[in-house]
């Protein structure tokens, strides 16, 4: 693998990552609980698709000048680089918002890790996003506590929704030669040096929140190299892409 | 025609105002951050506030037509992300008008200093989000009035 070739991975994961994301916290808009937070989950999808633009913009630029919008609309399943946990459905409110803290917490890490890459685009882009990811994960971290530390229905929810989503935090942390390609050009960490770190933030926090991490470190991979997505990936592909597929080439 | 001088620009970008918040200009917000002629050509430099504000590209369309109206007819409008936009670089007559208009400004500690509407300092934070990327929603519990806050970033 060539170094560029490893580039264009990293930045498709990174891209991908927050594309997934934002799109499926954007199918809030309109249906949130109440009117704050879903001017909250909106703005949150807001900065993830901006910072998607950053990151996918530059894969494009290193990928033979595709833009941004062709990776984000014109790209299949199999070519999606993002990890499973981001493109689980959002079921109840419980589970996007602890989905949102898992991401949010290996986000905000990552990001100041790569505010000191030697690729100064990468460092750009990162001290961009790290600014928005840290609101994004002070009111996540503000909204498991609150949940989790609430009624006994909130509780169990949020129990039940961490139970679920622990298997998919594991391949945030797994490292292949992309990684190690990437770790030796001082481009991004190697993510396996994030667990720990990880594990103190959530730890802290899930406990405030008087949730249980479960023991299991059994995780769900395939997404983050495209080896195997979810099912799910395909069905929000079919509305992300939908207008793109119909009338190719459409702008406004 | 005699190239304007940047100072005049500068002025008549000043007089722009943002599209979200029309009580401040683009040049109060900050995201202006050069302005050069390269031989016939105007170079402006824009940041954008948020990644994914909407507001950028309107912003940028903005810009290229009062320089325009002012004669300019060679524009370029580039975009930097970095160093990334601060709320610092709100200037001070920015953050009066903010106030005013009853948008608390942007404070260090993280949160508003006073209500901007009745000056009470007794306010709470709703939500670190609001009606635009950067401002989050508070409210006074002297007023009872619920108000925006700049968001320091």
């Amino acid at each position: 693998m060539t170094r560029d070739e490893a580039f264009s991975q990293f930045l498709l994961r990174m891209g991908d990552n927050t594309l997934i994301l934002g799109h499926r916290v954007s199918e809030w808009c309109g249906h949130a609980p109440v009117l704050e937070e879903d001017i909250a989950l909106a703005n949150t999808a807001l900065d993830l698709i901006g910072q998607t633009q950053m990151w996918l913009g530059l894969a494009g630029e290193i990928d033979g000048g595709k833009s941004a919008d062709e990776l984000a609309f014109l790209r299949d399943a199999w070519d999606f680089r993002n990890v499973l946990l981001v493109e689980v459905p959002n079921d109840d409110f419980g589970r996007t918002l602890m989905r949102q803290f898992l991401f949010d917490a290996w986000h905000s890490i990552m990001l100041g890790r790569l505010m000191k890459s030697s690729d100064e685009q990468v460092a750009a882009i990162a001290v961009k996003a790290s600014k928005e990811v840290t609101y994004h994960l002070e009111r996540s971290s503000d909204t498991v506590v609150g949940l989790g530390d609430g009624t006994e229905e909130s509780h169990a929810r949020m129990q039940e929704a961490l139970d679920y989503l622990w298997p998919y935090v594991g391949e945030m942390f797994v490292s292949d030669e992309v990684d190690t390609e990437m770790a030796a050009a001082g481009i991004a960490p190697n993510p396996a040096d994030l667990r720990e770190e990880y594990d103190a933030l959530i730890t802290r926090v899930l406990t405030e929140a008087t949730l249980s991490i479960p023991d299991s470190r059994f995780a769900h991979k395939g997404g983050r190299d495209g080896r195997m997505h979810t099912e799910h990936l395909g069905h929000l592909l079919t509305q992300m892409q939908w207008l793109q597929r119909a009338y190719p080439g459409a702008s406004w | 025609m005699p190239r304007a001088s940047t100072d005049q620009i500068w002025a008549w970008l000043d007089a722009v105002p943002d599209p979200e918040i029309p009580v401040i200009s683009v040049v109060d917000l900050g995201i202006v951050r050069d302005v050069r002629w390269d031989a016939e050509t105007l170079k402006v430099t824009v940041t954008p506030t948020y990644s994914g504000c909407p507001a950028t590209s309107v912003i940028s369309m903005d810009i290229e037509t009062a320089l325009r109206d002012h004669g300019i007819e060679d524009v370029r409008i580039e975009t930097s992300i970095s160093p990334a936009w601060t709320t610092d670089w709100l200037s001070g007559k920015g953050r009066a008008k903010l106030e005013e208009f009853g948008i608390a400004p942007p404070q260090p500690a993280g949160g508003p200093e006073r209500c901007p509407r009745c000056g009470s300092k007794a306010v709470e934070k709703v939500s670190q989000f609001g009606s635009t990327p950067c401002k989050a929603h508070w409210r006074c519990t002297d007023c009872l009035e619920p108000f925006d806050y700049f968001k320091c970033i």
